[in-house]
Parts: C-alpha cells; structure tokens; sequence
C-alpha cells in the first residue's frame, strides 16, 4: 500500500513550506514535492499606486533581501522615467547590493546551512543550528555573524537603515555618500575578505566529507541562467542575461532583460502556490534551468576581482563543463562574498564616488519599464506597467526562488531516492531532504507575491495512507 | 490664532489644569493653553485658518458643564477651570485617533509622508500602540492627473484644511468635501480630476497643510514628502495688512 511521508514544516530557510515523498508498494520513493503553502499580493495590491512608491512598497516583499527588491524596482521606474541615471548612483547602487550580497550570502552559509556542515547531516537536531555551531566551533559562528554584522552595516550606513531602507529611488539614490562613511566601509572589507578566505579554506577541505551529497544533492544536467556584463564578467547589477547548458557551453549570450518574457515561461502547478519558470525554447519541463551562486560561476567567463578569480578558476575544476550539484550553490556563495568584498572597495575607490550628483528627476515618460538585476538567489525581475498619470497598472514579478522551483522539485526527487528508505525512516535522512532545499538558499515569502487563481489540490487519504477521494481546480 | 485679528483689549484669567493663566477675550482655549506651553493635541486646526472643530482631538473638560468642548473653537470665559489631560480624554481622543486609522488605509511604512504626518505623531505620542476596532478596508482611490500633485484619498482624514486654505488664503475654492459618513471625500472643482480643475492655481498651499500624506508632490518616494507648515500664519497677517 503507498504512503506517504511529510516534513512539514520546512526548517532552517526563509518562509514556509513541506514536503511531500511518496512511496510506492515496495515503500521505494515514487514522487516528491517541495510545496511552497504562502500566499502573498503584491502584484494585485500595488495596482493603482503611485510609480515612485513602487521601490519601497516591493522592498516589503522580504525581510532578508529588501535591497535586492528596491534595486530592480528602481532600476523597472528608472525606465517610466526614461533619464541617464548618474554614474555615480549606479556605482552606490552597486555597493548597497554587494553588501547585501554578503549579508545574506552569510546568513544563507552560516546560520542556515552551516549547522549541517559542521554538526553532521545525522546530528542531533536539538543542536543542529546556530547556537550549537557556537558551542562546538565558536570561531566559524562569529565569522559568521561578523560577516553579516559587516554587511548590514554597510547598508545602514549608506542608506540609512538595515531592512527597508528608503534609499534607492527612481532615478538613482535620494543622498550622496559622504567622505566619513566612505571611510567607514572601506575600514570594514578587510575584516570581511579575511572571513571568506578562511571559511574558503575549511570549506574546500570539509567537501571531502560530503562526497556522497555532492554526488546526490541535486546534481543533474539543467541550464544555467544570469546576467553577464560586456566583458563576460561576474555581474550582479546591470549587463545582460547569459544562458548555458549543462556543458557551459553558451545557448544563448547577451539577451536584452527586457525581452524576458520571449525566454521565459512561467507554469502553475496544482501542489504549490510557487510558480516555475523554465526557459522557453527548449519547453516545460525540459527548459530546467538554475540560477543563484552557482548559475552565475557557471556562467561567467571570469569574476573579475583579483581574488574571487583565483577561486573560481579552481572551482572551475570541479567539473568539465557546468558545475552540476547543487551541493556547490555553498562553495559558489563563499566565492561571491570574497568577491563582494573585493568589488566594494574598488567601488569605493573610485573618483567620483563623493560625487553629489545622484539623482536625475523626471516624470513618467515611458508606460512600461522592466527592472533586473542578480539578487542574492538569482535573477530578480520586475516588470510594470502605467497609465499617462503614472499609476501602476500591472505589475509582474519574476523571483529568483521561483526560477529554481523545478530543479529544487528534482533535487528533492533525487536526495528522496538516495536516501529515504520507507521502511525505516531516521531524522538524518528527511534532513538531508530538507538541506538539498536549503542549498539553494529559497526564500519564499519572497516568491509568493503573486496573486491569481489559487492551484489547488486536495487529496482525501484513509489512515492506511489510501487516496479515498481527490479534487483539483 | 485669532490674537492677529482681534483688539486685546479685556484680559481675562482662569485655570488651565490648575494652572492660573490669562488671555484677552476672544482668545480660544487652545490658544491660551498653548501660549502657556499646555499640550492639547490638534489635527483639523492649523494657525492662519478659520477653526471648524471637526477632528475633536481638541475635547476638553470645563468645571461644572456635562459636555466636551473643542478647545479650538470655545473661546475662554472669566473664572473658567479647563482640564486638557484627564483619563476619560485620553481614552476619547486615542478612540479617535483609531477611528481615522481604520476608516482610511493608512500604511506608514510605504507612506511617502512616513516621519512627517502630524497623524502618525499624535498617534505615538499619544500611545495608540494598538487598534482596537475593525479596519473598513474602504476601497478609495488616487487621483494623480494633476500635473504636480496627487491626491490619495486612502490617507485623507477629512480635516478639511486644504478646503480652507484654499478658500481663505488662496482664494480659489477649488476643493469641497462631497458625500456623508464613510462615504465623504474631497473633491475638487465639480467632483472632477484634479488635473481638469479649471480653479486650481497650482500654489500647492493645500499640499503642504494636509497633516497626511493624502496631498502630496508627485515623484516623491517613501518618507520624502516633509511639508512646509509655518508661512500660514505670514501670509495671513500679510494679506489682512494689504487688505486694509
């Protein structure tokens, strides 16, 4: 008789969701499901508002990531507004991303997954988390929480406040940068470039250990997807979008954001309310692609920072081809805050970061504009639409977690099949399910703020684990 | 204010909060209590325009009368005892304070007015730290087809000071208050956009008295709309002095 076993909810990411894992007769897994159960609105409830208060109003979306949401909101109005913005507010805008980069790459390696590296994936789960990491490795734990200290402080410093600020605007960044917090940061980096090295170091050891969850946490061909700039380099704020498949050869190279909707597709499924996109051209579900740390190393023909580019080469290595597991979104993550931290200071660097110059006003002078930049998961785009008066009309969101949806679907699947034994089911194993999710670092009050039909699917079970009834709409 | 335009010619003395203090006649007791630095909080009066007593955040109690009475709008009386701070007015206007939060929609947070609405300040210093009533969710809308400025009816607590304004000061009379109960807005002109409004001068007073974010500049992002208050009362005395 099939049964069915849920981990309900999941732990240790940011939102709320479970999972299902289906089994046959024989009790081998048949099907699993990383069902997404938040609803959100926000492309429903921003219809009517104003343009200029789309920034701020989508920051709400996240906690974690406000700056992500702010900066493709602002960069979606510096479209309506159809201005130049100036140099040096995209060179500030940059900076606010990076540090959130690294505050949420922290966070993500650190408090979330850093517990199941350290502590074992069989550890016992009233000490696997942060605390116990503190207790058993004191000094990776305050790296930690230095790193994502030096992060959000560099935030707070720019632009006024760790979560939500009101900062970035359409039109580039309401105030300049004074010589003072220029100072500042720059005072900071160091400390945050010796924690990446170092975590880096322990890291590369550490995955000897973890050769069996490299080799099944999600390892499997799928296209890769991330925006590039000019040069090829690592990018995170403007460029254009590269996609790779799972060789790292180049499918398609230097496609404009705004002609997203062309390659990518979005499907409802009836077990989730996280829609999955996949990459037009090849079709659902074989379109799969991943984006995040991972996606962008795959991507890019260089970092593009002295250091970080040392990194990728020999991360590079790993593989011919595309990195393939999901299990590296951790190493790619500690690669991104080194180079973080590198791009920082160059940016700091620069001649006319003090520049007053750092905003461009205009009215609404396009009814469309489309914002994408790389947030700490992947590619985020927003996309609006307004009337003459400048009142939103329609907004679509496209979240980086949302992307990953299906490959998160079959890494699921694949860790399910690897190590879930229905006959008997012990904590480490469901954990390992839980944390080939927690690679991709999701962040699901994020992904869920569409609004629209509800997919629904209820299925009626008997205590034997029997369908007795199902209904789907 | 309505020193600037009567003769001061009769003190007279009485009690506010069982302070002794005094003022010509005519003077109002919210006057008074804040010459004398007298806290009574205040949403619909603004100094340079005619009072209406709309908001009754200005209730005081009066020794030996059963009613409330504004205290922007009652002028003070020989011998009077006032009290501006008692528990039941405290209660009264946080109730009121509540009503304005969930007759609108009112969401600070992603306000373009956040850290300068003079509702948002009275509701923390006054200790509304929480809403005790139901929210009506009212469905209202923002009417940005002005080429400057947008009125979003979502923040409009209906304190009428941009009717007065523009009625008093400007001149023109472009807005008006349509509707009853729930239901009442301001309107501009005929009930027409105001982008149409063949009154409006565009002088953006109204803009900058509104207490909320109801009026505000267009292009302006989250906690940018800080307004200019204080030329009001200059103006006013200025045009009475050219007025003759």
């Amino acid at each position: 008789m099939s049964r069915q076993i849920t981990i309900d909810p999941v732990t240790r990411i940011e939102g709320h969701s479970k999972i299902t894992i289906e089994l046959d007769d024989n009790e081998q897994v048949k099907d699993a499901h990383f069902h997404v159960t938040q609803l959100r609105g926000f492309e429903k409830f921003c219809e009517g508002r104003p343009f200029s208060e789309m920034p701020s109003l989508m920051a709400r979306i996240c906690g974690i990531c406000p700056v992500s949401h702010l900066i493709a909101s602002a960069k979606a109005c510096d479209g309506l507004l159809a201005v130049r913005v100036p140099p040096t507010a995209i060179k500030l805008r940059r900076i606010l991303n990076l540090a959130q980069m690294m505050q949420s790459h922290a966070l993500s390696f650190f408090y979330l997954s850093s517990p199941d590296l350290l502590l074992g994936m069989d550890g016992d789960p009233a000490k696997r988390n942060i605390f116990g990491v503190l207790e058993a490795y004191p000094t990776l734990a305050r790296d930690g929480v230095r790193l994502r200290q030096i992060g959000q402080q560099i935030i707070e410093l720019l632009a006024g406040k760790r979560i939500h600020p009101a900062w970035v605007v359409p039109g580039g960044v309401s105030d300049p940068l004074t010589e003072a917090t220029r100072d500042q940061i720059i005072a900071m980096l160091p400390d945050a470039q010796a924690i990446a090295e170092r975590t880096l170091v322990w890291f590369k050891k550490a995955m000897e250990q973890y050769r069996e969850e490299i080799r099944t946490f999600g390892n499997f061909p799928t296209l890769f997807m991330g925006l590039v700039n000019a040069e090829g380099d690592l990018e995170h704020y403007h460029g254009k979008l590269r996609v790779v498949d799972s060789r790292g050869h180049i499918l398609q190279d230097g496609f404009d954001p705004p002609d997203y909707a062309s390659f990518i597709g979005e499907k409802t499924e009836a077990w989730s309310y996280l829609k999955s996109s996949y990459y037009l051209p090849l079709g659902y579900p074989e379109g799969i692609y991943r984006v995040g740390p991972l996606a962008r190393l795959n991507i890019v023909d260089r970092c593009g920072t002295p250091l970080a580019d040392q990194e990728w080469a020999e991360f590079r290595e790993l593989q011919r081809g595309a990195e393939l597991s999901s299990f590296h979104f951790h190493y790619a993550r500690l690669i991104e805050i080194l180079y973080a931290a590198e791009r920082i200071g160059e940016l700091l660097n620069a001649d006319d970061i003090l520049d007053p110059h750092v905003r461009a006003r205009a009215g609404a002078n396009n009814l469309e504009g489309i914002g994408v930049a790389e947030a700490p998961r992947g590619t985020l785009i927003h996309h609006y639409r307004i009337n003459e008066d400048g009142l939103i009309t329609w907004a679509n969101l496209i979240i980086a977690t949302g992307h990953n949806n299906l490959a998160m679907n079959r890494s699921v699947l694949q860790v399910a099949k690897r190590y879930v034994d229905g006959s008997k089911l012990t904590e480490g194993m469901l954990n390992r399910v839980e944390a080939v999710i927690r690679t991709y670092d999701p962040c699901l009050s994020c992904s869920t703020h569409a609004l629209g039909q509800m997919p629904l699917h209820i299925e009626l079970r008997s205590a034997a684990g029997e369908v007795l009834d199902e209904v789907r709409r | 204010m309505k020193t600037t335009t009567q003769t001061m010619n009769r003190v007279k003395t009485l009690k506010i909060d069982d302070r002794d203090v005094s003022g010509s006649e005519h003077q109002t007791i919210l006057d008074v209590a804040r010459e004398n630095d007298i806290f009574i909080p205040t949403l619909c009066h603004i100094d340079g325009l005619s009072d209406i007593g709309a908001c009754r955040l200005c209730v005081v109690e009066i020794k030996g009368s059963g009613k409330l009475v504004p205290a922007c709008a009652t002028e003070i009386q020989e011998g009077m005892e006032v009290f501006t701070q008692t528990e039941a007015l405290a209660k009264y206007r946080k109730l009121i304070l509540e009503m304005l939060f969930t007759e609108g929609n009112h969401i600070c947070s992603v306000c373009v007015s956040n850290g300068h609405c003079e509702l948002q300040y009275l509701a923390a210093r006054l200790g509304v730290d929480h809403v005790h009533l139901p929210y009506l969710h009212q469905q209202r809308t923002v009417d940005a087809s002005h080429e400057r400025f947008i009125v979003d009816h979502n923040r409009c607590i209906l304190c009428t000071r941009c009717v007065r304004v523009c009625d008093e000061i400007e001149g023109a009379h472009t807005w008006d208050v349509t509707g009853r109960g729930t239901k009442a807005r301001v309107i501009t002109d005929l009930n027409q956009p105001w982008g149409t409004s063949e009154t409006c001068t565009g002088c953006s007073k109204c803009v900058h008295i509104c207490p909320t974010g109801a009026l505000v500049e267009k292009g302006k992002s989250v906690a940018e709309m800080s307004k200019r208050r204080e030329f009001l009362p200059y103006l006013t005395s200025m045009r009475e002095k050219n007025n003759g």
